[in-house]
C-alpha cells in the first residue's frame, strides 16, 4: 500500500509557478499514489457491500442454498410466490411495523424530553447524561439477558408492580403471553437506544443560537411558545435525521427476538430479519432468505425515502 | 429547565419578579425529580446485573421484594465468576472479542483514513464517483446484506496453513478472518475522515511538498497527527459493533475455539439456568466497554453526535 512515489527536491523558483509540463508528470504519479491509497478501501467496500447487494438480486431468483452439492438453479419468481404466500412472513411484517409505529415516537419524544433536561450546563447534568447513556454502551444481547430474568413471573418487574399496587395488580408473564411480548419488547429497546439519540438531539439543540432565546425571553415568551418557535423549527434536519434512524433501527429487530423470545409466543414477536435469519441460515435457504431480504430493503428504502420528503416538506 | 417568564420585560417591577423567581425554583425542582427519576430507571437495571452476579440464585430471588435486590449485601462472593470461567469458555471468548476489536478498529483506521486521504487531497480521476459511490453503500443497512453475505464468503476461498504449509481451502465460514475483514472498510469512516481532512488547511500539505514531502509521507506526519478527534471517533464507532456483534458470528462461527462474547450468552441455557452466572457473564462482557466509555466519555459523546451528520 506504500506506493510512496518521492518527488524530486524542488526547485523553488519554477515550483511556485507551477509550469503545466511539470505539472503534468506530477499528476501522473499523484494520481497512481491516490489510487493506491483508495484500493484497499474500495476493493473492500465492492466485495463485502456491493457484490453481497448484487447477490441478493441475483440469488432471490435461484434455489441457492448455503451448502449444497448442486448449483443453483434460477427458478424466476417462485421465491416470491412463496413469500407472499407465507403467513408467518406477513405475521412478521406486521410485528416490525407495529414495533416501529410505537417506538419511533416514543423514543424520539422521550430522547428530546431528556436532552432538554440535561441541555443546560448546570452542576449535575454531566452525571445523568452519563447515566442516560449507561444502556447504550450495554450490548443489546446484555440487555436482553438482563431483562429477560426481570420479565419472569416471578422477576423483579412483577415483584415491584406487586409492592407498588400492594397485590391489587399481579403482572402477567411478559413474555411468554401473546398479549404481552411485544410491548415488553418495545419497553426494553426504548431503554436500551433512547439515551443514543438523546445525544443526537443534544448535538442539535447546541446548533441553536443562544440569542435567539435571549431575545424571545426580552419579548416575555413563555417555555412553550420558547420551544415551539425557537427549538422545534432549529431542530428540523435533526428531527429528520432521528425519524429515519430509529426508523431503519426498529425495522432491523432482531437481536432481542433471537436472545428473548424466538419469535414467540405463537410467532407474537416473529421479525422480518428473524424470519430471513430462519430461513436463510438454520434451514439454510439462501434463495428464500435472500427474497426476503430484498423486500425488506425495499420496504426500508421506500419509507425512508417518503419520511425524508415529508420532513423535508414541512421544514 | 426551560423557565417560564410571565411578565414582558418592560413591565419587570420588584413583585413580578419575585413571583417568577419563586416559579423558577418550583420548575427547576420538577426538573430535577425528573432528571433523578429517569436517572434511577436507567441505573438500577444495571446495579440489579451488578449486585446479582454477586449472589446465589436462592438470594436473588429472596432480595427481589427489598430495596436489597440492588444492594450488594448478604451472602456476596465472587463464586459466580469462577463458575463462568468454569462452565464456559470465557477467557477464550474474550480474547477472541479483544483480538477481533482490537484489529477490526486498528485496520479501519488505516484502510478509511488512507482512502478519505486520497479523496480528499489528490488529484484522482473520477474520485467524485467514487466519493458519491461509498455514500450511497449508507442507506444498506446490513441486515439486508447478512445472508447473501454468508453465502458469499463461503464461496471466497482461504489461504490456511496446515501441516502441509499453506493451502487454498474454500470458505471463509468458521475462522477470523470472516469476523474482521468484511467490517475493515466502513463508508462512514471514510466519510467522517473525508470531513476532518477538508478541515485542515491544504497548505500544510503544499509546504511538505516544497520540502519534498511524499504523499504517504503528508499523510502519515501532517494530516494524521492532526487529525486525533476524527481518529477517536472513527475508533469508537468501530469498536462498539464489532465488541456487540452477535446475528453475524452466530451464523458464521460453529467451532467454540473462534466465538466472541456475545455468542457465548448461548451456553447458559443449555442445562438448568443459573440466574447469577448469567449475569456474571453478562457483566464481565460489558465491563470492559463500560470502563472505555467511562475513560474517554467526551470522545464517545462527540462520536455519537457525530452520526448525527449522516444522512
Amino acid at each position: 500500500m506504500t506506493t510512496t512515489i518521492e518527488r524530486p527536491p524542488a526547485v523553488p523558483a519554477p515550483r511556485a509557478t507551477r509550469p503545466t509540463r511539470k505539472r503534468d508528470r506530477t499528476s501522473k504519479s499523484e494520481e497512481r499514489a491516490g489510487l493506491a491509497m483508495l484500493a484497499p478501501a474500495v476493493l473492500l467496500l465492492a466485495l463485502f457491500i456491493f457484490i453481497p447487494a448484487i447477490l441478493a438480486f441475483g440469488l432471490a431468483f435461484t434455489n441457492a442454498r448455503l451448502i449444497s452439492p448442486y448449483p443453483a438453479v434460477f427458478v424466476g419468481v417462485d421465491n416470491f410466490i412463496r413469500l407472499f404466500a407465507d403467513a408467518s412472513f406477513f405475521r412478521a411484517l406486521l410485528n416490525v411495523g407495529y414495533f416501529a409505529v410505537v417506538v419511533v415516537p416514543l423514543q424520539a419524544g422521550l430522547a428530546l424530553v431528556m436532552a432538554i433536561l440535561v441541555n443546560k450546563n448546570v452542576r449535575g447534568t454531566t452525571f445523568f447524561r452519563t447515566v442516560y447513556f449507561l444502556p447504550v454502551v450495554t450490548s443489546m444481547v446484555v440487555v436482553s439477558l438482563l431483562w429477560l430474568f426481570m420479565y419472569r413471573q416471578d422477576g423483579l418487574i412483577n415483584v415491584i408492580i406487586d409492592r407498588v399496587t400492594m397485590g391489587l395488580i399481579t403482572g402477567p408473564d411478559w413474555l411468554n403471553d401473546t398479549s404481552t411480548s411485544m410491548p415488553a419488547i418495545i419497553l426494553m429497546s426504548v431503554w436500551q437506544g433512547v439515551g443514543f439519540h438523546m445525544i443526537i438531539w443534544l448535538s442539535g439543540l447546541q446548533t441553536i443560537p443562544a440569542d435567539l432565546y435571549e431575545a424571545a425571553d426580552l419579548d416575555g415568551a413563555t417555555a412553550w411558545q420558547r420551544f415551539r418557535y425557537i427549538t422545534w423549527p432549529g431542530l428540523s434536519a435533526t428531527r429528520s435525521l432521528i425519524l429515519v434512524t430509529i426508523t431503519i433501527q426498529a425495522l432491523s429487530l432482531f437481536t432481542q427476538i433471537s436472545v428473548m423470545t424466538q419469535g414467540g409466543p405463537l410467532n407474537s414477536t416473529t421479525t422480518v430479519v428473524y424470519e430471513a435469519v430462519q430461513s436463510g441460515f438454520a434451514q439454510q435457504e439462501t434463495g428464500y432468505a435472500s427474497a426476503i431480504s430484498l423486500v425488506f430493503f425495499v420496504i426500508v428504502l421506500l419509507i425512508s425515502v417518503v419520511q425524508r420528503f415529508l420532513s423535508r416538506e414541512k421544514a | 429547565m426551560a423557565i417560564a417568564e410571565v411578565a414582558p420585560a418592560h413591565a419587570r417591577q420588584v413583585p413580578p419578579r419575585r413571583k417568577t423567581a419563586k416559579k423558577k425554583r418550583v420548575l427547576g425542582l420538577g426538573g430535577w425529580i425528573l432528571r433523578a427519576g429517569l436517572g434511577v430507571l436507567f441505573l438500577f437495571p444495571i446495579m440489579f446485573m451488578f449486585v446479582s452476579s454477586l449472589k446465589p440464585d436462592q438470594q436473588i430471588f429472596g432480595d427481589l421484594s427489598s430495596i436489597a435486590a440492588f444492594l450488594p449485601i448478604g451472602n456476596i462472593s465472587l463464586d459466580n465468576y469462577v463458575a463462568v470461567f468454569d462452565r464456559v469458555p470465557a477467557a477464550r471468548f474474550l480474547i477472541n472479542s479483544i483480538g477481533i476489536s482490537a484489529i477490526t478498529v486498528a485496520a479501519g483506521i488505516l484502510v478509511n483514513s488512507l482512502a478519505a486521504f486520497a479523496l480528499s487531497r489528490m488529484r484522482v480521476r473520477g474520485k467524485a464517483v467514487i466519493l458519491t459511490l461509498i455514500i450511497a453503500t449508507l442507506i444498506v443497512p446490513f441486515e439486508t446484506l447478512a445472508l447473501p453475505l454468508v453465502w458469499w464468503v463461503n464461496q471466497l476461498p482461504s489461504l490456511q496453513l496446515t501441516e502441509f504449509g499453506f493451502l487454498f481451502t474454500k470458505g471463509w465460514i468458521d475462522t477470523y478472518q470472516v469476523q474482521i475483514i468484511p467490517f475493515v472498510a466502513n463508508a462512514f469512516s471514510i466519510y467522517l475522515f473525508h470531513q476532518y481532512f477538508e478541515s485542515i488547511p491544504k497548505e500544510l500539505d503544499e509546504a511538505a511538498r516544497m520540502d519534498g514531502a511524499g504523499w504517504f509521507r503528508i499523510y502519515r506526519q501532517v494530516v494524521m497527527p492532526l487529525s486525533g478527534p476524527a481518529i477517536a471517533t472513527v475508533a469508537i464507532l468501530t469498536f462498539l459493533p464489532a465488541w456487540n456483534s452477535y446475528l453475524w458470528p452466530l451464523m458464521v462461527v460453529q467451532t467454540e475455539e473462534l466465538r466472541p462474547v456475545m455468542v457465548g450468552v448461548q451456553y447458559f441455557f443449555q442445562l438448568n439456568v443459573s440466574w447469577g452466572q448469567v449475569m456474571a457473564y453478562s457483566t464481565l462482557i460489558t465491563l470492559p466497554v463500560v470502563a472505555l466509555f467511562i475513560a474517554f466519555q467526551r470522545s464517545f459523546v462527540n462520536s455519537i453526535a457525530s452520526s448525527g451528520v449522516k444522512g
